[in-house]
């Protein structure tokens, strides 16, 4: 497990947050996550040329970039990075309703025989990892996909398995994990946060 | 939150408008892709009930569709019973009874798609009624604008032709409007209806006057049977006092785009010249078209009476 500073309960009292938000990653504990990520990715991938990373917006995107950064550091690879939006894959837009607002998609290399690392902030149910997949698949062919989740919460609904953990975060369904930036933006420095459901809009 | 049905521009809220454009853009780029398929509309049926012929339009709305996976059905007035005695809303019901997702519906009278969408339970897209409005053809000039100039916000929009019988006039000047830009009508006076003020653009007289100063140029289709009559004395008049050319365009911005919905009536509406490469417009309408499509159709087609699934995706 990785050591970070005890700022889970201090955050609770903060003016700035509302009571609810509970810091469970503050932004040193993200970067040392991202950081014995990558050398997990390196231990496990001989070659890292062939290693394309694509984040899942919104969250995923700053972590992919990062764990880039990382990975170019540890063993000089350039690696390329996408952006794989999931929500026209999502198994839950039937019937009537608001859809929700579609992300960027920006896959600027080929995807066949790569090892792609599909990388997202928080792992749940399973279902946007098994719509990346199938995102994934319509661009080509990769030789393999392994998946980051920066916080692993839980409460599985399909056979996915995440190959790289950040941090795994009990929670009860009704409440929320969010990974944020400065002011409402992704920019670092970033925290992790569980919120209390109520009035939370699924973005 | 959007209504069931994509009827016209009036009905919609500015941040509805956004909403719109803002998903077409993401969906251009599925558009780009070797694989140029979605599976969100998987299972899902898509009519479109075309009782006026429009070969663009009802091609656009059938990649749209297919591209999103639908299954796209074409009714079309040569094809069905339309002819025979059946009237358009047991058409329209009949269809129902096929349980579409949504329903794409073009009629050469204003108002045929408000009165089927009040009989079906599927949402109904006006694909153009009669001198109403045509929505998808507006959102599709708002978002090659919105790409062009990277705003629409503070532009000023002028709109030549025959605004009186335009639907796509119509559709503009609100869509423009909400989004903030000024719009300008210009057409021989007998081609703009009474009260065109209470929209809130000006009317000009002079082609010259209404294009100093635009950043866009709207270039409507004048349907040639309007030309011989009591509207305008000939064609010829119509081209030499109201065709846009690029002498005209001296007095619009530098920067200026011409839009005309098609099909071109070469040398009337617009001069040759433009109508073979149009100033400002390097993008396809016809991709954009599809984009735009795709966006109202994962935006509106649903089935009321099924309710969304709980538990998805957060």
């Amino acid at each position: 497990m990785t050591s970070h500073p005890p700022t889970e309960n201090q955050a609770t009292g903060a003016p700035t947050r509302p009571a609810e938000a509970r810091v469970v990653l503050d932004d040193i504990g993200i970067r040392r996550a991202l950081m014995r990520i990558a050398h997990e990715i390196v231990e496990r991938n001989d070659e890292l040329d062939g290693l394309y990373l694509v984040g899942v917006p919104n969250g995923g995107v700053p972590l992919a970039r990062e764990l880039a950064v990382n990975l170019e550091s540890l063993a000089g690879a350039k690696l390329a990075v996408g952006i794989l939006d999931t929500t026209l894959y999502r198994d839950d837009l039937v019937g009537s309703g608001e859809r929700p607002a579609l992300r960027r998609t920006e896959m600027p290399s080929a995807v066949d025989d790569r090892i792609v690392v599909l990388v997202d902030d928080v792992a749940s149910t399973g279902r946007t990892v098994r719509a990346a997949m199938d995102a994934l698949m319509d661009f080509g062919r990769p030789r393999s996909v392994q998946v980051v989740a920066l916080i692993d919460r839980g409460h599985r609904e399909l056979p996915i398995r995440i190959d790289y953990v950040g941090k795994n975060i009990p929670t009860n369904r009704d409440e929320r994990v969010k990974l944020r930036g400065v002011e409402g933006t992704l920019d670092w420095p970033l925290e992790v946060v569980v919120l209390a459901r109520e009035g939370g809009v699924t973005e | 939150m959007m209504g069931r049905d994509l009827l016209g521009i009036e009905d919609l809220e500015r941040h509805e408008v956004e909403k719109i454009l803002e998903t077409a853009q993401r969906m251009q780029e599925v558009g780009q892709r070797d694989v140029k398929k979605v599976p969100t509309l998987r299972g899902r049926t898509l009519i479109n009930l075309f009782f006026e012929s429009s070969t663009r339009t009802l091609i656009s709305f059938e990649i749209a569709g297919k591209r999103l996976s639908a299954d796209v059905v074409n009714f079309s007035s040569t094809r069905s019973s339309l002819k025979k005695a059946e009237t358009i809303l047991d058409t329209a019901k009949t269809l129902d009874a096929m349980d579409p997702d949504a329903v794409v519906v073009r009629h050469s009278v204003a108002g045929v798609p408000k009165r089927i969408a009040d009989a079906l339970d599927a949402p109904v897209i006006n694909a153009g009624d009669g001198a109403h409005e045509h929505p998808t053809q507006a959102l599709l000039d708002m978002l090659t604008v919105l790409e062009e100039k990277g705003r629409i916000d503070g532009l000023t929009v002028a709109i030549v032709g025959d605004i009186l019988h335009s639907r796509v006039a119509r559709s503009n000047i609100y869509g423009f409007q909400k989004l903030g830009a000024e719009v300008r009508v210009v057409a021989p006076p007998p081609m703009i209806p009474i009260g065109i003020e209470t929209l809130g653009v000006k009317a000009f007289p002079s082609l010259r006057e209404a294009i100093d100063g635009a950043d866009v140029v709207i270039v409507l289709r004048i349907q040639r049977e309007r030309l011989e009559g009591a509207y305008v004395p000939s064609i010829r008049e119509y081209a030499a006092t109201f065709g846009v050319d690029r002498a005209a365009l001296r007095f619009a911005k530098d920067d200026v785009i011409v839009l005309h919905p098609g099909p071109v009536n070469r040398g009337v509406e617009l001069s040759h010249d433009l109508a073979d490469r149009r100033p400002g417009v390097i993008l396809d309408q016809v991709r954009n078209g599809v984009a735009l499509r795709m966006a109202v159709l994962y935006l509106f087609a649903g089935r009321p009476d099924r309710p969304p699934r709980e538990g998805g995706i957060t």
